[in-house]
């Protein structure tokens, strides 16, 4: 089973949850990520988001694999959704279980840190007041810029 | 004349008007491939600013392409 997932609706986190339990693992840790109802001073009414599914996936699998090495988490998850998502809604969802907690903290940051840089996934945000724009974060640790992204 | 199918996403798709189309090209690279659609669609995104994928892996723009391949040029990413 694939343990990226793009999903085009709303995820059930809870059946998410209990797929990574076992019981080696006293750690689990999540990171959700939200659509915030602004970015860069403007207010957001929503957004979309498209990916380019075959890559996305194996890049996020990619990243997993990145993460179990360096901090030899058991396993991992990550889901994030495409298609038209309101204020509120969970964009992106990374799961993490460890037999400790210190990896599975440190693990759910990577993973979420590299899926915002190297997935193949675009973001359309559509203002209160304005035009809509693709928001461009990053382009891949070679993009040579390292200011913060928030969100 | 190589044949490859091109598949477009975010601004890019906007800009193309379509998500896909088969293209024949002399190009010798992927970087010039990417030049002669550029003129045709006005793409404003230069290759600095993009990634390019041939069939879902990455490849270097100075890479040649074959016939039948899925070619992906990335805008920017922003996912999370």
């Amino acid at each position: 089973m694939s343990r990226v997932t793009i999903a085009t609706q709303p995820v059930d986190t809870n059946t998410l949850r209990k797929a990574l339990q076992q019981p080696g693992c006293g750690g689990f840790c999540v990171f959700e990520g939200w659509v915030r109802e602004t970015n860069e001073g403007r207010e957001v009414s929503g957004l979309d988001y498209e990916a380019y599914n075959e890559l996305a996936i194996s890049e996020g699998e990619r990243i997993i694999d990145e993460a179990v090495q360096r901090f030899g988490i058991a396993d991992a998850r990550c889901v994030h959704r495409v298609g038209s998502l309101a204020v509120g809604d969970t964009a992106v969802w990374i799961g993490v279980v460890s037999p400790h907690r210190d990896e599975a903290f440190r693990a759910c940051r990577y993973i979420i840190d590299q899926v915002k840089l190297r997935l193949p996934i675009w973001k359309k945000e559509h203002y209160l007041v304005g035009e809509s724009s693709w928001v461009a974060c990053s382009h891949g640790p070679a993009d040579g810029h390292d200011h913060v992204h928030h969100g | 004349m190589t044949s490859v199918t091109v598949e477009y996403y975010a601004q890019l798709r906007e800009q193309a008007g379509q998500g896909r189309e088969s293209v024949s090209s002399n190009a010798d690279s992927l970087a010039s491939l990417y030049a002669e659609l550029r003129q045709r669609h006005g793409f404003r995104l230069d290759t600095a600013q993009l990634k390019v994928a041939v069939n879902a892996q990455f490849r270097d723009w100075q890479q040649p392409f074959a016939e039948g391949d899925v070619i992906v040029f990335i805008p920017p990413v922003a996912g999370g």
